[in-house]
């Protein structure tokens, strides 16, 4: 009962959270991705909100009560790799006719506690690449997002080589991964060692035949030792049901002893990546001079290519440059909300997999927040359409060398005439011309104006971020 | 109107009363008798002679061939599908192929004549163009003309036609100031050309123009944009094509139709329009009242049809072969068709491409088609008290990014208009673009 209980609610986090980075029901499940660890507790430290607090003290308090629930339900990293070793049970007893075993094995402390510290290292100093690379949650979202629609190569690399890790240890070891590698399970292992309710071998009825060591993906029953590791324990209730003595109970057991001490072996260091970013060369084609005027076809376009800007640009609803970084976990759950395409995962070394706001293919329209609802680390707020109106963001700037309305003869204002900010006005130069002016109090950063510049690859108009967010 | 159409009846009437009779079109001021050939073998193709030339009545107009990307994206003619669609046309008697050097970015020539040429050239008529728009120098023309013969590997063009026309100032600019005129005229002498004509877009003044040269010039055949919607109720600068008529058959100068379907407008009605077209001949297609309407007006030499697929070929074929002239009262209700038509804010493009490529990527011909069928299909959202707003919406904005790349939306219009001038239906296409730009931004922010 308890495990079937248990999958049925795994089952639907997962698909929730799967359809959530696919970009279907973010009204239904959207709640299933703010309740998130590692995102929720980043929320906490930046921004002290009540809310943020209560999902944070309700998890570890989760724990406290009913142990690591969590690493079986509502992590969807985890519940993936259930799935996996459930596969491979069902392959390996196809093949060979037996069922396939797992064994009690020691806890890889120095590996654990080894990869905990350095990245709470890497959250301290804010190095995201670490931070947003184990982090589990973050993780999974990548792997979906790679499949779904994958986004440059370094995003779907990433994803790629975190999958096979991860579902490498889960074929060959069950839990491996969240009992050595994931910092999100070793905090919460804190916790759950002092549980009130854990699986309790009844040691009266123990015959010690092993079963349920062997059912254990977590590799945490000792039954040499009559002992379980609740620091690893995930609440998969398989052992439950694999007693034929009911042997084992799920009960309130405060203070019935802790896990067992043993140990560790040296643990291999945790390999670093190297991560190149390589260098876009954008293919120029050029429009074809004509002999005589065809009817028909479209005139080759060159993709516009990204500009210099002064200061990076990050979505409406988040504070600044700073904080934003500083908050977001690469889930990349607004890059797959964003429908303007102008959200899309970064690829340099600072900021890689957290998410770029740029405007080649499209600009941030101002009827839309979706990114803003969607965010569950608070690195972007919520906001409304009427609040998104009263923040800016950025400010653009106008390239006259590269504005057709000043170097050709053509009359052009195409960025004036969308600008829903009425920030561009055409004024007349000395030539006589009337070239783009932008009234920087009037400018949101939209981007409205640099997607829409017919100039390319390179806008004549471009938007400059602002250090931090400016809210009227 | 309505008076034009009892007069045209009975015209029609009498000419097919005649049943036979002969155009003498080289020299059309001698000859009053009866202006064409009426073949109305059933299952045969209609044919109508111009002097000695006997012509299909269903032409096929070589602007609409089917296009497929080749290997490195590029758009290119499928020539496979053209081949088969000849097949087809030549099995069932269509014998008239107009086209032109400027035709779907220059290849409609020669995918035309690699289809044509597995024909005995005296088995089909070869129509094409001095298309001499961007560069009407004499050298640039007779290059022009001279690459055509090549591409169909003959000495002859059958039927020669100074493109698009507006009137007289467009003549002299093009043909007479340069010489080319006498050029053309000299190679007719030699047989080169066998009958040159002209093929027309614009107001009234400039068509009298063109009468008034046909007595220096005595123009063999005149194309001209006639349906029942234009017969009198043209658009933009446009002329009725009742007048064209009029002044064509006076002087017995035999009409070549363009713009039959108005690009397919025609066969893609606003829905009450063709619950109405349906209900008078529910076996037949929309198209076919079209093509019965030309038809039926005894000067048509042919009718031009851009099939692109089978499917049009195969219903226009059966339309010809079993040719139903309209009766009288035919017309009157194809006109109170035409008035229901011009009271929807459809933009009259007819999708020929002369306005493209747009030099800022634009895709024009699709924008408005997109517009014009959600007008059509009863998917246009009219405003926000409508049932079912906000799923109509999402609808119309999914359609748009799938119909246009977004890099070629309207919203990239930056009115540069470089576009309209070469509009043959005269369309303020930059205008026509920012209104549906203007439409489409307040749907998106839901402020309709």
């Amino acid at each position: 009962m308890l495990r079937k209980t248990r999958i049925a609610l795994a089952s639907l986090f997962f698909a929730g959270i799967t359809l959530l980075f696919i970009g279907i029901g973010q009204d239904w499940w959207g709640w299933m991705a703010k309740i998130q660890f590692l995102p929720a507790l980043l929320k906490v430290f930046s921004s002290a909100l009540a809310l943020n607090v209560a999902v944070v003290a309700g998890l570890i308090l989760l724990t406290l009560i009913f142990g690591r629930i969590y690493c079986s339900v509502i992590c969807p990293l985890g519940v993936m790799q259930d799935i996996i070793s459930w596969l491979q049970r069902k392959i390996y007893k196809a093949r060979t006719g037996k069922t396939r075993r797992y064994s009690h094995s020691r806890e890889l402390k120095a590996v654990r506690y080894g990869v905990w510290v350095l990245f709470c290292a890497a959250l301290i100093a804010g190095v995201q690449v670490i931070v947003a690379l184990v982090a589990p949650y973050s993780a999974y979202g990548r792997i979906v997002r790679s499949m779904v629609s994958p986004s440059g190569w370094q995003v779907p690399v990433i994803a790629a080589v975190t999958f096979v890790a991860v579902a490498v240890l889960a074929w060959t070891g069950g839990r491996t991964w969240c009992n050595t590698i994931c910092p999100v399970g070793t905090t919460l292992s804190f916790f759950s060692r002092f549980a009130m309710f854990r699986p309790v071998i009844d040691t009266e009825k123990c015959v010690k035949c092993r079963a349920c060591e062997r059912a254990c993906k977590a590799s945490c029953i000792d039954v040499d030792g009559g002992k379980i590791d609740y620091s690893r324990c995930v609440d998969c209730f398989d052992c439950i049901g694999s007693c034929k003595l009911s042997g084992l109970k799920y009960r309130f057991a405060w203070k019935s002893g802790a896990k067992s001490a043993e140990t560790a072996e040296k643990g291999v260091d945790a390999g670093k990546r190297a991560f190149i970013a390589g260098a876009m060369i954008a293919g120029a084609t050029t429009l074809k001079a004509q002999e005589m005027k065809l009817d028909g076809g479209l005139a080759d376009i060159l993709p516009k290519q990204k500009p210099e800007r002064k200061n990076r640009l990050v979505p409406f609803g988040a504070k600044s440059e700073k904080d934003f970084y500083s908050k977001c976990t690469a889930c990349q759950l607004c890059v797959s909300a964003c429908p303007n395409n102008v959200l899309r995962p970064s690829t340099d070394l600072m900021h890689l997999m957290q998410p770029e706001m740029s405007y080649e293919n499209g600009w941030c329209r101002p009827e839309c927040t979706e990114c803003s609802q969607v965010c569950p680390a608070g690195a972007i707020t919520a906001i409304t359409p009427e609040e998104k109106t009263a923040e800016h963001i950025g400010r653009a700037v106008v390239d006259l060398e590269l504005c057709l309305a000043n170097t050709e003869d053509v009359a052009c204002g195409n960025c004036s005439r969308h600008c829903p900010a009425g920030a561009i006005k055409m004024v007349k130069n000395e030539k006589g011309k009337a070239v783009p002016a932008v009234m920087e109090e009037l400018c949101m950063g939209c981007g409205a104006c640099e997607f829409l510049c017919p100039v390319r690859p390179i806008s004549a108009i471009h938007v400059d971020g602002l250090k931090s967010h400016i809210k009227e | 109107m309505k008076d034009i159409s009892r007069r045209d009846f009975l015209k029609m009437t009498g000419a097919g009363a005649a049943a036979i009779g002969v155009t003498a079109c080289e020299n059309a001021a001698k000859s009053t008798l009866p202006p064409t050939v009426i073949d109305k073998t059933p299952g045969e193709m209609v044919l109508r002679s111009c002097g000695e030339d006997k012509v299909s009545l269903l032409g096929y107009g070589c602007m609409r061939w089917p296009m497929i990307k080749d290997d490195n994206g590029k758009d290119i003619i499928d020539q496979a599908a053209v081949n088969e669609l000849v097949d087809y046309a030549m099995a069932h008697g269509v014998n008239y192929y107009d086209t032109s050097p400027v035709y779907l970015q220059g290849q409609s020539e020669e995918a035309t004549a690699k289809a044509l040429l597995r024909y005995p050239r005296d088995s089909w008529f070869l129509a094409t163009k001095l298309s001499n728009f961007s560069n009407y120098t004499y050298e640039n023309s007779v290059k022009m003309y001279k690459r055509s013969l090549e591409i169909f590997q003959t000495d002859h063009i059958d039927y020669y036609l100074l493109h698009s026309i507006s009137g007289g100032d467009a003549f002299r600019q093009r043909y007479e100031d340069t010489g080319i005129m006498d050029f053309l005229l000299e190679e007719k002498k030699k047989g080169h050309i066998r009958k040159l004509g002209l093929s027309f877009h614009g107001h009234k003044e400039g068509f009298d123009e063109l009468m008034e040269l046909h007595e220096k010039y005595h123009w063999d055949f005149v194309q001209i944009q006639m349906n029942f919607v234009d017969w009198n109720h043209a658009a933009g600068r446009n002329t009725n094509a009742s007048y064209l008529y009029e002044e064509l058959d006076k002087r017995e100068i035999p009409i070549v139709i363009m713009e039959p379907l108005l690009g397919g407008r025609l066969a893609n009605l606003p829905g009450p329009v063709a619950e109405r077209l349906k209900g008078k001949e529910p076996s037949k297609s929309i198209a076919s009242w079209s093509f019965r309407f030309s038809g039926s007006h005894p000067r048509v030499l042919s009718i031009l049809s851009g099939m692109t697929y089978m499917e049009n070929l195969e219903d226009n074929v059966d339309t010809f072969t079993h040719f139903k002239p309209l009766e009288k009262d035919d017309y009157e209700f194809l006109d109170e068709m035409a008035l229901m038509i011009r009271d929807y804010p459809l933009i009259n493009c007819n999708m020929c491409q002369y306005c493209m490529p747009c030099p800022y990527g634009i895709d024009i011909p699709n924008i408005f088609k997109y517009y014009n069928d959600t007008i059509n299909n009863g998917t246009f959202v009219q405003n926000a008290e409508q049932e079912n707003y906000q799923k109509l919406r999402k609808r119309y904005l999914t359609g748009y990014n799938k119909a246009i790349e977004t890099i070629r939306q309207a919203d990239h219009c930056i009115a540069c208009n470089q576009c309209s001038p070469h509009c043959p239906q005269s369309l303020r296409i930059p205008r026509e673009l920012q209104r549906i730009d203007e439409y489409i931004e307040k749907l998106k922010q839901g402020k309709l």
